[in-house]
């Protein structure tokens, strides 16, 4: 099979618009997580969330102006708005503009959605019931359907090969990242757009995850310290919002450009529950069996992960993951690193797996771990290096990224730095 | 111009997202502002909602330029 590398990041998130300002910020220690302000919250049991800074674009604010005119904006939900930043980001940074036919062909996008457009859909179901059907828009249907991220981004940026998305909850991104990879080991493309992107912040996303009981409701009234995962006051995860999106490219395409590589996919892995809606298998054997899947691919053992980017979202489900990664590492627990950024941005749902293996890439290019925020008193002990509280400079050559969803959908991706 | 020709030419102009000097009685929705079917169908929502009347879509497909909207609207306008 064809090898797969990672030449271009691009993400929206609640710490800031583009790559780096997030990496800074969540380096730092910063927290994305405020009390929502954008609408009524008295009724919700949940009031808080973490939302992209929007601005004019400069200090790392997400100003949508720049990456879709705003008579486009209008037809569509905000997933695809963030899609196209993230996506357009990428791009420019893998430096990769086909213009030609034969380039077009061969590019692709891959980018999924937990639940796509349902601001949207909320706002045209009261439209209808009030107004009636003659005033539903044209643009209703394409501007709420989740592979219309990926329809977007193909036709500003010429992306004429295999057009694709993936709907897996919250293992979204994790999966499309892992799905285009093999398109293009596989030979059905040479580079691919792939990740992930989610709005979720309204009134109906809020109140239906607070019905199933996931959501943080316990620090309405102290956001930033309100994602704490392994921690024992954890109660819930707190939703966020953005897209992640990385350009995979074939190894000899990229180095025949002379494309800067961050590193290699070198592992991927899926497997099912077949448990529980919402809850994950207690015996942790969905998790394990997909991270075991993603190192056999990579052809390697447990021994070789130096940082896990865990799924982690600060719910019953974390002791879950720890277990499944105790199992798995065995005696190389005490020498790996894990944490959980959804301390810093939350849980961006179909975006965060994509989001998280840009952070773990990053790991690698900068040699740390970065931090599990409010991590004060963990739940369990394990001998896992959980870096509570601040980043941890280590040597990292190779990270896993976890991803479980709703419906008991698992991935695992694994980075590694790439060496001819 | 009349009220109803100036309304629909600011009409057409925020939805389409073209210069207002663009937007003159001969400027075909299609052909000349850039708009795709969907934004027409789109046009023909805003037409009724700003002039409280129904247009057909019989009428509607025979609206293609600023002009011919102009003209449907001071004859079916409230």
């Amino acid at each position: 099979m064809r090898r797969v590398v990672v030449t271009g990041l691009g993400m929206v998130t609640p710490l800031a618009c583009g790559v780096e300002p997030t990496w800074r910020r969540l380096l730092a220690g910063e927290s994305g997580v405020k009390t929502i302000s954008h609408f009524e919250v008295s009724d919700l049991a949940c009031k808080i969330a973490a939302n992209i800074p929007r601005g004019d674009g400069s200090d790392g604010t997400y100003n949508p102006d720049q990456w879709m005119e705003p008579k486009e904006q209008r037809k569509v939900d905000e997933f695809i708005v963030f899609a196209m930043a993230a996506a357009t980001q990428a791009l420019d940074d893998a430096g990769w503009h086909p213009t030609s036919y034969e380039d077009q062909i061969t590019s692709g996008v891959l980018i999924g959605s937990g639940i796509g457009g349902i601001e949207g859909i909320a706002d045209a179901s009261l439209l209808l019931k009030d107004r009636g059907p003659r005033r539903i828009s044209p643009f209703f249907i394409p501007g709420r359907l989740i592979n219309l991220a990926g329809g977007y981004v193909s036709i500003a940026h010429g992306l004429k090969g295999p057009n694709h998305a993936v709907v897996t909850a919250c293992s979204t991104g994790a999966h499309a990242i892992g799905d285009a990879g093999r398109l293009i080991a596989l030979g059905d493309a040479d580079v691919m757009v792939a990740g992930g992107t989610e709005s979720p912040i309204n009134r109906l996303a809020i109140a239906g995850f607070a019905a199933c009981k996931a959501l943080c409701t316990a620090f309405n009234e102290d956001p930033t310290h309100a994602s704490r995962p392994y921690d024992k006051d954890r109660d819930g995860f707190v939703m966020g919002e953005g897209a992640g999106v990385v350009v995979l490219e074939e190894l000899e395409h990229a180095k025949a450009r002379g494309a800067k590589i961050y590193a290699e996919l070198v592992g991927y892995g899926l497997s099912g529950d077949a448990f529980h809606i919402t809850a994950p298998s207690m015996d942790g054997d969905g998790a394990y069996r997909c991270m075991s899947a993603a190192l056999k691919r990579a052809g390697m053992t447990a021994d070789d992960v130096d940082y896990i980017n865990a799924h982690g979202t600060s719910t019953m489900a974390d002791e879950i993951e720890l277990k499944a990664v105790e199992r798995l590492l065995g005696n190389a627990a005490a020498k790996t690193a894990m944490s959980s950024t959804k301390s810093s941005i939350g849980h961006l749902l179909g975006a965060a797996g994509s989001v998280e293996a840009i952070f773990s890439i990053l790991a690698i290019r900068d040699q740390i771990a970065p931090a599990t925020l409010n991590l004060d008193n963990p739940s369990v002990e394990t001998p896992i290096d959980l870096v509570p509280l601040t980043p941890k400079p280590r040597k990292i050559d190779a990270v896993l990224s976890n991803s479980f969803g709703f419906g008991g959908t698992n991935a695992s991706l694994v980075f590694r730095r790439y060496a001819a | 111009m009349s009220d109803i020709a100036e309304r629909v030419k600011k009409i057409v102009a925020e939805h389409l997202g073209v210069e207002p000097e663009k937007v003159t009685e001969s400027a075909s929705f299609i052909d000349d502002l850039g708009a795709d079917s969907l934004d027409t169908v789109e046009l023909v929502m805003a037409f009724e909602e700003a002039f409280n009347c129904e247009i057909p879509d019989d009428a509607a497909e025979t609206i293609l330029t600023v002009g011919d909207a102009i003209k449907f609207l001071e004859k079916n306008a409230a």
